[in-house]
């Protein structure tokens, strides 16, 4: 990883051979007899290409080049056992990248949350530590987060192909909704975990993120996602914001500028009809699952951020910010002294009655 | 590389892991097939010198490791060999099971940066007789990404080498170059953090991986200029700065029936009312519960205390004014 970028792509394949060629014959060596399609097929290889790559190992030995100081293998149909290996017996050790590499991925898989196996990953990585010798200390750490339990009820659930009732969360429209799933599998993406499940209510493949799953129950009826369920490709992330989605440019204040960090966002630019000594804001440009979501967005972000379009989403921003200062001026207001006591240490709210104020 | 120069150079592997004497570049020449010259043709041996430069650079780039010593304190020439016990990968005793755990481990990086070495990495333990299942799977996988500073920072926190990049954070307008003896690299949350001394500060510092512009990251000076601290916990440093936040603050928040669910999830202790439910909702920072509860426009209304209350509404009547602007100024006369 430190220089084969600048390498010209044919003396990186040679030196790939290179690489393949020395692992050959302790592949061999420990396999004796093996199929060549076999190894082909394991290696990655044609079985042409092994051939060849047989071909030149068989000139290739010791010093003195004589018959009994070449590699020698013996064919015996399609099978083929190495018979002198020339010292070449061992793969070369692992490069510091390819120990970075197996180690940071075992931990990654130690560290997920309700993962299976977890203790023959903790026993692989110690062995490959340890093989792997200065290398092993990889200057890289992981914590994932997650509650284990509950990954571990959902990955129960996907390997007891049964279906489940959740009670779950929908940040996208703030609302709390009974589902009947069909759980496909378990993912950990961004430091989160979640079940894709086919949805019987959505009738879609949907993914569902296990710590906004408040209550689960696992149902006497088997899994039976259709056989249209799509799964999702996860290589980009959980959200691709699609283009027929709408498109929401907003106004954003310097403390507010965060938000382009944690969404994806079509376009930044700082606005070009700010003047100097404005706090020189953005345009953000984002696509938005729904224009509620971005209503409460936009007025949980305050003052720092306004719409610039769509029209109509800066209209009920404005409606809905008016709406609420209205309910605050409302004689009725039961944070009106005289109309309740909404002291916090009192749990039992009783509705009107006499009390003393709280300011 | 044509099939005779690899060829060459599996014959240059062997002869010197075969070697306990090391030999001179004169001696290669004499033995391994493939460098034959006349050393008395300037032009001819110095074609010789660069081609076997350039097979000991490749060597050294898989990583075999080429030692230069003097066969006898008389030699004033440098000579080569490998030794065994250096370049062999040792036995490693995997279980099936931790075999599988290997295999499933090295496929996680193929969505990200270090696929090629996870790839070539297993190769070496399939090469050392351990059967790695290609079709092993758990019923759950992470999915790995990472960002491009990802491997230069590794490497130098590695080679224990003072970096510097150019780093963005939204909050400013232009990045700031900053220089750092990294210390390790930390995934935490889903997040990638470098953690190390900051020459600039004088102190240690963590940087998300993500602000680091351009994923460029470049190497200063020499490696093994520094020490990461003996006992350095680097999860303990990013999680400073994101760990649980204390919230002593208590309100109380009046819910319209049936709104604001994500409110209701979160509060504390909920009780239902005539006019609706009361949310007990624990805060460490008046403003930032004020946003929260912004967001729900008048499905939520603050009861107490007066400094939320307070803080909601001056965020509301701005809110309000802005895009009262906005709307009025679309709205054709």
């Amino acid at each position: 990883m430190t220089r084969p970028a600048q390498r010209s792509g044919a003396s990186r394949a040679s030196a790939d051979r290179l690489a393949r060629l020395l692992n050959l014959v302790p592949y061999l060596l420990a396999r004796p007899g093996i199929a060549v399609a076999e190894a082909a097929a394991d290696l990655g290889v044609t079985e042409r290409q092994l051939r060849e790559d047989l071909e030149l190992l068989w000139v290739c030995g010791l010093p003195g080049y004589g018959p009994g100081d070449l590699i020698d293998m013996a064919f015996d149909g399609d099978t083929v056992t190495i018979t002198y290996d020339a010292g070449i017996d061992r793969p070369l050790r692992l490069t510091p990248d390819e120990a970075l590499a197996l180690v940071v991925a075992l931990r990654m898989l130690a560290e997920t949350p309700g993962i299976a196996n977890r203790d023959a990953i903790e026993r692989a990585l110690a062995k490959i530590e340890s093989a792997a010798g200065d290398h092993a200390d990889a200057p890289v750490a992981v914590r994932l987060p997650g509650d284990s339990d509950r990954v571990e009820a959902l990955r129960g659930a996907v390997g007891r192909r049964r279906a489940l009732r959740i009670t779950y969360y929908t940040a996208a429209r703030d609302e709390t909704t009974e589902r009947t799933v069909d759980p496909i599998r378990v993912s950990v993406v961004g430091g989160h975990a979640y079940l894709e499940a086919w949805c019987r209510r959505a009738e879609s493949v949907r993914m569902f993120r296990a710590d906004r799953i408040d209550a689960l129950v696992e149902l006497d009826e088997p899994a039976a996602p259709p056989a249209q369920a799509q799964l999702h490709d996860l290589s980009a992330g959980i959200f691709r914001p699609s283009a027929d989605l709408p498109l929401v440019t907003l106004r954003v204040g310097r403390p507010a500028r965060w938000i382009t960090e944690y969404y994806p966002c079509e376009r930044v630019e700082p606005d070009p009809g700010a003047g100097a000594g404005s706090g020189r804001e953005w345009l953000v440009s984002l696509r938005v699952t729904d224009l509620d979501w971005a209503r409460r967005f936009v007025l949980g972000l305050g003052p720092e951020v306004t719409v610039v379009s769509p029209p109509e989403l800066a209209e009920q921003v404005r409606d809905q910010a008016a709406a609420a200062l209205n309910a605050y001026a409302d004689p009725a207001d039961p944070a009106d002294p005289a109309y309740a006591d909404p002291a916090p240490a009192d749990p039992g709210y009783a509705g009107p009655a006499g009390g003393t104020a709280s300011r | 590389m044509s099939r005779t120069r690899t060829e060459r150079l599996v014959n240059l592997v062997i002869c010197l892991l075969s070697t306990r004497r090391f030999l001179t570049a004169a001696q290669i020449a004499a033995t391994v097939p493939g460098y034959e010259h006349d050393p008395d043709d300037p032009r001819d041996h110095e074609a010789f010198q660069r081609k076997f430069e350039r097979d000991k650079a490749e060597l050294r780039e898989l990583g075999v490791p080429l030692e230069t010593g003097t066969a006898s304190a008389f030699d004033t020439e440098p000579g080569y060999r490998i030794a065994h016990r250096e370049y062999a990968l040792p036995e490693i005793p995997l279980e099936p099971d931790e075999a599988a755990a290997v295999g499933i481990a090295a496929r996680l990086w193929r969505h990200a940066g270090l696929a090629a070495a996870a790839s070539s990495g297993l190769a070496k333990l399939r090469a050392g007789g351990i059967d790695v299942d290609p079709q092993a799977t758990l019923d759950m996988e992470p999915v790995v990404t990472v960002d491009p500073a990802f491997a230069p920072l590794t490497s130098a926190a590695r080679d224990r080498r003072t970096v510097t990049f150019d780093y963005r954070v939204p909050e400013s307008d232009d990045p700031t170059s900053r220089r750092l003896q990294p210390w390790g690299v930390v995934c935490w949350r889903g997040r990638w953090y470098v953690v190390g001394h900051d020459l600039d500060r004088q102190a240690p510092r963590c940087f998300r991986l993500s602000r680091i512009v351009g994923g460029a990251v470049r190497p200063v000076g020499a490696p093994g200029t520094f020490e990461p601290p003996g006992d350095v916990d680097l999860i303990s440093y990013v999680a400073r700065w994101s760990g649980p936040v204390e919230r002593p603050g208590r309100a109380t928040v009046l819910v319209r029936p049936g709104r604001a669910a994500g409110l209701r999830r979160w509060a504390r202790e909920a009780t239902s009312g005539p006019d609706g439910d009361l949310l007990v909702l624990a805060y460490a920072d008046a403003e930032s519960l004020a946003g929260r509860l912004v967001g729900y426009g008048p499905d939520v209304r603050v009861l107490d205390p007066p400094e939320v209350r307070e803080a909601v509404i001056q965020r509301l009547k701005e809110i309000a004014t802005r895009h009262d602007e906005v709307v009025v100024a679309r709205t054709p006369v």
